[in-house]
């Protein structure tokens, strides 16, 4: 899929996107990468069909025919799970919202817990859970409605570091497994440089693609990779990137 | 994927019902010493009993008189009771239907604003006029106890995460078009989003109500009493009053205390029994 010229000026005057071009590839793992408020969340939301562009539009490469809401999972940056309703309950919701019993969504619900690493944790509430293992809760409703394409607006921005590596990781390993495309937001260049096969910078205000640097993807992504030199270049290069960029943008 | 990150434990129970115990002993501590007290200086200043009657007294008049008290009681009670319910009923049943139609909500919220802000003892009188006695009186009790319901569940309606609700947009089917499309996910987030969401602050409202809803049968019973009929406890409280009888006076009011007493604890473990799985305010501080 594509955003084509997309922009977006808010009611009240607020350009957040102008001119942003983007393509997504089939199964790759793009992240949005930018300072906060350059409209990286706005982005991401037009993609997933919650804000409509004042701009350009939105393409769906493969067929334009079909529904794409079904395909798509958002995880959004507080895990925003229902307080009154188990792990279990908040997970069922999407496919709740499509018609579909308990009783039937329940082997589904399973899995995904299980994929996520919560499955001994359906019957809690999420008051009862860490932040990380909510933001797992979270990510599990999201991956319940098996989707194509995985949008995350940065989901583990709020979580301690050691936390994040490690949901990092297990982000990929749930991707090894399931196969969709990911578009990630985050403000962190080391977390894009970890997780993606391709970052695509983005300027602030109004928001556009300054530039989109790729990642070899068939690097294995573990703790040797964290810390090797062609790592640390990456993130060099990225940084070095982002802050030119910004800097063009604030003169 | 790994296994799951830290996950704490739920407080001991031990600890709990000890403070649970020290906060009803010491209450209770201060009432006897109070009682005592007030026994005391009214034998010491054998202060007459139409003045200020000893706990004693006032305590064998409450036998004496139990079948007469004991009557009005459940006269008011039911009173109480049946203007909540009609309350709860009314109050939520206006705040869905405002939260489902802004046109309704543009249409009716300022009357029950201005039902609200006009003090009940001074509609009573005209209640009286207008309708039976009994019925007056329920009226008066309805309109105190109604506002809190309906303020109380509108807010909870509305204080939903915004990002849940983006979750119905989401993963929802698509809205029909029309007025009847849009009503039915209007209707459908109400269920599954808005009223569990809501529970908290009706349950606060419902509190607030209970506590006004005996105001308001005390207030438009002493309307009615004065108008020349009536059997509550209020009108007990003026009887008394008119006859001087200042014990019985006090054992009315004894009465009127204990049932406001059972009737707020009744609603917080309603609320309790309602919240105790989720929700902040019903959750034991971790020792």
């Amino acid at each position: 899929m594509a955003l084509r010229h997309v922009g977006k000026t808010y009611a009240n005057g607020v350009a957040a996107l102008s001119d942003l071009s983007l393509t997504v590839v089939d199964n790759e793992f793009l992240s949005l990468l930018g300072p906060s408020g350059c409209g990286k969340s706005t982005a991401l939301r037009i993609l997933a069909g919650l804000i409509a562009p004042t701009a350009g539009n939105v393409v769906w490469t493969d067929d334009s025919s079909a529904d794409h809401r079904g395909q798509i999972g958002f995880v959004f940056q507080d895990p925003t799970l229902m307080p009154w309703a188990t792990v279990a309950d908040n997970v069922w919701l999407p496919l709740r919202l499509r018609g579909v019993g308990r009783r039937e969504a329940r082997d589904r619900i399973g899995e995904s817990l299980n994929l996520v690493g919560i499955g001994d944790f359906a019957d809690a509430f999420p008051h009862e859970l860490s932040g990380g293992m909510k933001m797992r809760a979270s990510l599990a409703r999201a991956l319940v409605v098996r989707p194509r394409l995985l949008l995350m607006d940065e989901p583990f921005a709020a979580l301690d570091e050691l936390t994040r590596f490690r949901l990092n990781d297990d982000l990929l390993a749930v991707r090894e497994k399931l196969g969709c495309t990911v578009v990630f937001v985050t403000h962190s260049v080391f977390e894009s440089v970890y997780l993606s096969d391709r970052i695509a910078v983005m300027t602030a205000r109004p928001g556009a693609i300054a530039a989109e640097v790729p990642i070899d993807p068939h690097g294995p992504r573990d703790v040797n990779f964290r810390t090797s030199a062609p790592y640390a270049q990456l993130c060099r290069d990225v940084s070095d990137r982002l802050a030119s960029r910004n800097r063009a943008g604030e003169a | 994927m790994s296994a799951p990150d830290d996950h704490s434990d739920t407080p001991q129970a031990g600890t709990a019902t000890a403070s649970t115990a020290l906060r009803i002993a010491i209450p209770l501590g201060v009432l006897i010493v109070a009682l005592g007290a007030w026994e005391m200086s009214v034998r010491l200043t054998s202060v007459p009993s139409y003045i200020l009657p000893a706990p004693s007294v006032i305590g064998r008049t409450m036998v004496a008189d139990w079948p007469l008290l004991w009557g009005s009681l459940q006269v008011t009670l039911e009173t109480t009771l049946l203007g909540l319910a009609l309350a709860v009923l009314g109050g939520v049943g206006l705040a869905v239907l405002f939260s489902l139609s802004r046109i309704v909500e543009y249409s009716l919220y300022p009357f029950a604003i201005v039902l609200q802000v006009t003090p009940v003892i001074a509609v009573a009188p005209l209640l009286l006029i207008y309708l039976p006695q009994n019925v007056a009186v329920l009226a008066c009790a309805w309109i105190v106890a109604f506002f809190p319901v309906l303020s109380n569940t509108m807010l909870g309606l509305r204080s939903v995460d915004r990002s849940l609700l983006e979750l119905f947009a989401l993963y929802g089917p698509a809205p029909a078009p029309g007025i009847w499309g849009r009503f039915r996910l209007r209707a459908r987030t109400l269920w599954i989003l808005r009223a569990p969401a809501a529970l908290p602050a009706f349950m606060a409202g419902l509190r607030i109500a209970t506590g006004l809803s005996l105001i308001g049968a005390v207030v438009a019973e002493m309307a009615a009493g004065s108008a020349g009929a009536g059997s509550g406890l209020a009108y007990r409280i003026i009887e008394s009053q008119y006859r001087l009888n200042i014990p019985r006076l006090f054992a009315a009011l004894v009465l009127l205390a204990g049932v406001g007493v059972i009737l707020f604890l009744a609603m917080a473990g309603l609320s309790h029994l309602a919240l105790r799985h989720w929700h902040e305010s019903e959750r034991r501080p971790e020792p």
